[in-house]
């Protein structure tokens, strides 16, 4: 069977790793999303965050035998742990400042995180096994799909859908909104702003971690795996615009599926078509797709 | 934005200071003296370097714009000048010409694209690009991958002066770094630098005031773009290499480096960064990925305590700018 010449089993393959990359992409710049609403930040750190989160999981395998399902409760709350640490006693000093040094600092912080981490287990990938209740694959009938790559697919969009609803949908997420408003009108209403920030820093950065989490069966865990990634979602979240989560995560999965396409039709382009993207979306519409111009 | 944009280091930029021709004076003798105790190459590289560094500053401490993707003009340039030299056989200020010429329509493109937001997204949009132009880099076929273009002759200079003679491509780099580290500070001090400084404390009033801001921040751009590009170009003839380490983004974050810790908007704190940061690289050479750590170290040191840089704090406790 084929379409447009080219094979269904290898085009559903690309969409699927497509899909796969577009779930990531979605979760990081999810958490990018959230961060700079509150924080007016980009977080640089955010690729060696997920780094982190993978090489949790690996370490929480390896050296305490915990696995993959503890991981992925375990290993946001760490890294999300020193998420928290890390806004308390240093970006929330930057607050006043512009912005740009929130950026000089993360991007610093970043290198530290990935330096270490190379210096003690190599520029090599190592592996991380696939969970026992998600090894083996089912037949769709025009393609095999192997069943992690199912459940990461599942996850994310479950995660994403889940932080859209406490954002847009409840009490805390109201307050959220309106703290990225203004929030000294919101501290004048009793609520504790800074420790909101703190939280929220902690929050997205246990998306990330937990990314990493989902990342390490599927890719190796190597210390640069976040490096080139932040890139990519960086060019995500510019033709996104940071405006809406929703924005954030459709951005996201479409931009993944379009890599993938492209995989398919012209390989050459495929590192380089989100940036071509993005270079096409800030001539039209420099605000990003769903986002607003101040 | 606007209003945060004023914390940036301010540099008092009006007519030629006396404490800054003493200034220039001094940086100048040390490098015509110093080859006589340093090894020349180790010199010429943090010329090159000084000025990649100055270029950068250009726009972050005059027209308060970040670029995160200036590796792009470094390495572009480097490629162009190597491939001119090596390939067309291009006598050398020839090569350096052509590789300055292509950073500088690298430059109007991505300028063109970077300048329609502000912020941190013209810093993620410039690391965006670069990043495509390093897959560029990667995949055609004129920059040899992985390995770059090796063994790029220096050639004679005018077809006259043989540049193989380290005293001789000595005297070249330090006249290109002169020359442009005079032209960055003519167009600091120039109506049109005192426009670019308008536009960054202040972008809607410069816009009031009739000042077609974008055209302003677009040359402001390319020039810093074309200074990269001629420091990339000179670097891939002194060390006879481009390769793909000067497209890749950490070296956009090490003149990022460079330029924090000599001190953003200040005249002389990129060639002090620069010193500083090869130096040390050279030291720490042996110390493989910990110096990845030490300069991420020295990033979060310098924002949270240091933000002045060396010169800027020099110069605040003489109260003057340098």
């Amino acid at each position: 069977m084929e379409i447009f010449g080219i094979p269904t089993q290898a085009l559903f393959g690309q969409l699927l790793i497509g899909l796969i990359n577009g779930s990531f992409y979605a979760l990081l710049s999810l958490g990018l999303a959230v961060i700079f609403g509150l924080l007016n930040i980009i977080n640089f750190t955010h690729g060696a965050q997920y780094m982190l989160g993978a090489f949790c999981a690996y370490l929480l395998l390896n050296k305490l035998g915990l696995g993959y399902w503890w991981s992925l409760a375990i290993a946001p709350l760490l890294v999300g742990a020193t998420g928290v640490i890390i806004e308390r006693t240093m970006l929330a000093r930057l607050y006043k400042l512009d912005h740009l040094y929130g950026l000089l600092l993360t991007f610093g912080l970043a290198l530290i995180i990935q330096g270490i981490f190379r210096n003690e287990y190599g520029s090599s990938g190592l592996p991380y096994p696939i969970p026992e209740q998600l090894t083996g694959s089912r037949n769709l009938g025009f393609m095999f799909l192997p069943n992690y790559r199912a459940w990461v697919i599942v996850a994310s969009l479950g995660v994403c859908l889940g932080t859209w609803y406490v954002i847009e949908r409840t009490k805390l997420g109201s307050y959220l909104r309106a703290a990225t408003e203004n929030p000294a009108l919101v501290q004048a209403f009793g609520i504790n702003v800074p420790r909101m920030i703190t939280l929220t820093y902690g929050f997205g950065v246990a998306l990330a971690a937990l990314a990493g989490v989902m990342a390490a069966p599927i890719y190796q865990v190597s210390p640069q795996m976040g490096a080139d990634l932040i890139i990519v979602v960086f060019a995500v979240v510019v033709i996104g615009g940071m405006g809406s989560i929703m924005g954030a995560i459709v951005t996201g999965f479409g931009l993944g599926l379009i890599e993938g396409l492209t995989k398919v039709f012209y390989p050459e382009a495929s590192n380089t078509v989100i940036f071509i993207i993005m270079a096409i979306v800030l001539l039209i519409r420099p605000a990003g797709l769903f986002g607003t111009q101040k | 934005m606007t209003s945060n944009a004023a914390q940036l280091p301010i540099a008092r930029t009006t007519g030629v200071l006396r404490h800054q021709q003493i200034a220039f004076v001094a940086m100048a003798g040390v490098f015509l003296l110093a080859p006589l105790v340093v090894y020349p190459v180790f010199l010429m590289k943090v010329m090159c370097f000084a000025l990649f560094a100055c270029a950068f500053n250009l726009l972050i401490g005059y027209v308060g714009l970040l670029s995160f993707g200036h590796a792009m003009f470094f390495g572009m340039a480097g490629y162009a000048t190597a491939h001119a030299a090596k390939v067309w056989g291009f006598t050398p200020e020839l090569a350096i010409l052509f590789g300055t010429a292509s950073a500088c329509a690298l430059g109007v493109l991505t300028g063109l694209l970077a300048i329609r937001r502000q912020g941190i997204y013209f810093a993620m949009i410039t690391l965006a690009l670069a990043q495509m132009v390093f897959f560029f880099c990667l995949q055609a076929p004129f920059t040899g991958g992985e390995d770059g273009i090796q063994a790029v002759p220096r050639g004679k200079l005018f077809g006259l002066i043989d540049l193989t003679n380290v005293w001789a491509m000595y005297a070249l780099v330090f006249t290109i770094f002169v020359g442009g580290f005079l032209l960055i500070y003519r167009i600091v001090h120039s109506p049109f630098g005192q426009v670019l400084k308008a536009i960054r404390e202040n972008e809607s009033r410069a816009i009031s005031l009739g000042y077609h801001v974008d055209r302003y921040k677009l040359l402001a751009f390319v020039l810093s773009a074309t200074l990269a590009g001629l420091a990339g170009g000179t670097k891939s003839l002194v060390f006879q290499l481009a390769s793909l380490t000067d497209v890749h983004w950490t070296m956009s974050g090490e003149v990022v480096l460079m330029t924090l810790v000599g001190g953003l908007g200040t005249i002389f704190g990129p060639v002090v960064g620069a010193a500083v940061i090869i130096t040390m690289q050279n030291y720490l050479a042996q110390l493989g990925a910990w110096v990845t750590v030490v300069q991420g170290a020295i990033f979060v040191v310098c924002v949270l305590a240091f933000r002045r840089g060396i010169v800027g704090e020099i110069g605040h406790a003489i109260r003057k700018a340098l």
